[in-house]
């Protein structure tokens, strides 16, 4: 019954999001007041319904409904209770049903904060976020329904897969859907603004917050997904440039670019027309990033819809929001005149160089992560066929082909391609950070800045003698992290003026938030970049059989295997070890590493065991027993691990600081409203 | 086939990336096996080195990777041996050539592309008029409400 009612919300929800994309779209344009209003109270009950059935659907779950077909295949009544919860989502139907409870709730964000928007761009935000949503429910109901009953309900279900059984991935996809969908936010208003024919500073700050808080919550995502990988996998690594990984990846670097290039708009009526681009193309890349997760055509450990149809529909969906986004951009661009002038050395100059890195390298993330698929699709067939017409592959006629062929790209291209780009951006971040709006002087900028180059580079100098070895990486990332942290500390001193220590204290102190919220962001890319390097370049890896009571060295530590014993979960079985870490004959703490095995879903998983610590982490994951008896142990020191996603984190707090700021706050709440443009447009 | 391929990656008995009996005696030549075997691809999983990959065929082709260095092949014949039975395919890192070039080229095609762009745009905006200017009404009318 609840869950007929959870079904039935979620098709009144879909007509719902039908008039509130036909109605103020029509409103706004013929200026009738009456359709333009109806947003408001659509989306507010749009997100109450979506929100109803997402509620039926957990319901089912809690209560292991074994009629629901998708809890038969993705849950058990064994299945501890957080994990029932969060396998709501840990499947693509219901994953599905969450992307579209979040694109509502933005919607719904838009309205009740919106308050000072004029009248018709709300509802024409709100229009363009219908439709968005009225595409997902079509793609929901018509091919990923949730609410599917079986006929014979089996007396028990088939378990989540058990990787995903873990708290950091429990949270991982809301955090990114948050972020994806937040981007659905900055394409509304870009739609709307090119529907308006008008971009003004004001849209700037109204576009920001939006882009904002969508960029923090893909920087928590993106973290918490690759802090997961690091500790589940069982070997360390952090970042794979898996295709999934790289769709969060690209919409993450282009939203911060959006976010940068928005503040321009806001500041000084500059980049406008390219914000705009920015804004289509980042939402762009989450709707693709959603069709390589869902559709399964860059297969990775990620995708769990292989599903063709499924794939078809949102590639349409992908095809019409940023094929129809773009044709509109096309049509109405050259309506947006820029106003501000700006000189060659200038913040805007340096913003637009931060743009066109971010946005390069993520064009080169996304090339790489499509190549395979291109070289598939141009090299498999010698004729192509569309519908009764057949010609020669021209590919095959130039002779670059001549049998199908596959290709692979994995992380050494990517390693090789994308690492330049974080290289320059962080190289001039510091000197761009600090340079006057309109027109700078570099000699100004660089000065303060010289007492910041030259510590960093004697920090690098000392890990360089320091290290073993000869690598360069370290160092590298030394002087590189040093720099862009050094730099953000910098800037916040030097935003307090002249005088004494003192009164440049006080001011500290009351700096506006979005300074903080700039420093602290900037300070958090620097540690990560730093963390990123010495990772790679510091780690110490050790492959053994151990007896019981053996003892090794592994770096500076000793490790010592000093048991095994079986242990049992609610829904697996297996063994754990029993590792003690020693430093200098001490010992300074005992490791739990596991392996197990989940009989329901078949599968057996790593636990590693770490130790973690404030410069290195001590990784022990424990192997299959050896037929000549003891077991395979394998050890790792991973220097400055929880670095890198503290630095994602200070990002992300960064976000949210320069989101308090009361600039925003007026911007998003109804605090002040602006004087209110005339409602009804000239058409 | 995928679904297939996926069995074989999660259902085979628990084998574990590199093993211990795996490694070889020489450190040297250790190390250049784990840095070979980090760019080759395990044929059946998604997205996995065979030094990560826990599928019995990783082990075979760590095993093959590393007899052929003990028998004195240099990397990149050792590469090519492997090439040569499993194709490009398991290359992680794209040879350039043929139409790779193309993905190569990418970045820096794109960047010198956006950069005259930007180039473009800098020179346009530092160039123009200042639109700051008021005009001679405004200035007037300026002038009068600052002076009352």
């Amino acid at each position: 019954m609840i869950t007929e009612i959870g079904h039935f919300a979620l098709i009144l929800a879909a007509l719902v999001g039908v008039a509130q994309m036909v109605m103020p779209l029509v409103g706004a344009h013929r200026g009738w007041r009456g359709w333009m209003a109806m947003a408001d109270p659509a989306a507010t009950v749009q997100f109450l319904l979506v929100a109803a059935s997402f509620a039926a659907l957990t319901y089912a779950f809690v209560v292991s409904d074994f009629s629901l077909k998708l809890v038969v295949a993705n849950s058990h009544s064994d299945k501890p209770m957080l994990y029932k919860v969060t396998g709501v989502w840990g499947n693509h139907e219901g994953s599905m049903l969450l992307w579209l409870l979040i694109l509502v709730l933005f919607g719904a964000c838009a309205s009740w904060f919106g308050g000072n928007l004029p009248d018709s761009l709300r509802a024409r935000v709100l229009g363009v976020q219908a439709a968005v949503s009225v595409a997902f429910y079509a793609f929901i109901l018509f091919t990923s329904n949730p609410f599917e009953r079986l006929d014979f309900p089996p007396f028990d279900g088939r378990d989540l897969n058990p990787l995903l059984q873990d708290p950091g991935l429990a949270f991982h996809p809301p955090f990114l859907y948050l972020g994806y969908v937040g981007l659905s936010m900055s394409f509304s208003f870009a739609i709307a603004a090119l529907l308006e024919g008008r971009v003004d500073a004001a849209w700037g700050r109204w576009v920001r917050p939006w882009t904002l808080a969508a960029w923090l919550f893909l920087t928590v995502g993106i973290a918490l997904g690759s802090w997961w990988a690091y500790y589940e996998l069982g070997w360390g690594g952090f970042w794979f440039w898996d295709p999934v990984e790289n769709a969060s990846f690209m919409p993450w670097l282009l939203a911060a670019a959006l976010l940068h290039s928005a503040i321009v708009v806001e500041k000084r009526e500059s980049l406008k027309a390219w914000t705009i681009l920015l804004a289509i193309l980042a939402f762009g890349f989450s709707l693709l990033g959603t069709f390589i997760v869902r559709s399964g055509v860059l297969t990775s450990v990620h995708a769990f819809a292989n599903d063709p149809e499924r794939g078809m529909f949102i590639l349409m969906i992908l095809a019409v929001f940023t094929g129809g986004g773009l044709l509109l951009f096309a049509l109405r661009a050259s309506a947006m005149e820029a106003k501000g002038v700006f000189g060659s050395v200038s913040r805007e100059t340096a913003l637009v160089a931060n743009n066109v890195l971010l946005a390069v390298s993520s064009f080169v993330v996304f090339v790489g992560t499509i190549w395979p698929l291109v070289i598939e699709l141009a090299s498999t067939n010698a004729r192509w066929t569309f519908g009764s017409t057949q010609f020669a592959n021209p590919f095959y006629t130039v002779g670059l082909f001549d049998r199908p062929e596959q290709v692979s790209v994995g992380p050494p291209f990517f390693d090789a391609a994308f690492t330049p780009f974080f290289v320059a951006l962080s190289l001039i971040l510091p000197i761009g950070a600090v340079l006057a709006w309109k027109r700078g002087s570099l000699a100004k900028a660089v000065k303060p800045m010289v007492p910041v180059a030259i510590l960093a580079i004697a920090l690098g100098a000392l890990a360089f003698a320091m290290q073993t070895g000869r690598s360069a990486l370290g160092p590298i990332g030394v002087v590189l992290g040093a720099w862009v942290v050094g730099g953000a500390m910098m800037d916040l001193w030097l935003r307090t003026g002249r005088g004494d220590i003192r009164g440049r204290l006080g001011r500290l102190r009351r700096l506006p938030r979005a300074d903080w919220g700039k420093a602290t962001a900037h300070a958090g890319m620097g540690i990560t970049v730093f963390a990123v390097a010495a990772l790679l370049a510091w780690e110490d890896e050790d492959i053994r059989v151990a007896n019981v009571g053996d003892r090794w060295d592994v770096g500076v530590h000793e490790i010592e295997l000093a048991g095994v014993r079986d242990v049992r979960g609610p829904n697996f079985i297996g063994q754990g070890a029993d590792i003690i870490v020693y430093r200098n004959g001490r010992e300074v703490g005992h490791i739990f590493p596991e392996k197990r095995f989940y009989p329901v879903a078949q599968m057996p998983t790593t636990e590693a065991g770490i130790r973690n610590g404030v410069v290195r982490d001590v990784y022990v994951t424990l192997g299959d027993p050896q037929e000549g008896g003891g077991w395979a142990v394998r050890t790792y020191i991973k220097p400055f691990a929880n670095w890198i996603w503290g630095g994602s984190i200070l990002m992300a707090i960064g976000g949210v600081i320069s989101l308090t700021d009361r600039r925003l706050r007026v911007a998003v709440g109804a605090a002040k409203p602006k004087p209110k443009t005339p409602a009804v447009p000239a058409e | 086939m995928k679904r297939v391929a996926l069995a074989l990656c999660l259902w085979v008995a628990p084998v574990w990336a590199v093993q211990p009996d795996e490694v070889l005696d020489d450190p040297l030549l250790e190390e250049r096996a784990r840095a070979l075997s980090d760019g080759l691809r395990c044929p059946v999983c998604r997205n996995e080195s065979i030094d990560e990959s826990n599928a019995g065929i990783s082990r075979d082709l760590r095993i093959l990777l590393r007899e052929r260095l003990v028998a004195g092949d240099t990397d990149a014949e050792a590469l090519q041996f492997l090439v040569d039975r499993y194709g490009d395919y398991i290359l992680l890192n794209p040879k350039v050539e043929g139409a790779n070039i193309l993905l190569w080229l990418a970045a820096p095609l794109m960047l010198i592309l956006a950069g005259g762009v930007a180039f473009v745009t800098v020179r346009g905006r530092s160039s123009a008029p200042a639109p700051e200017q008021l005009s001679e009404a405004e200035q007037r009318k300026l002038d009068d409400i600052l002076k009352s």
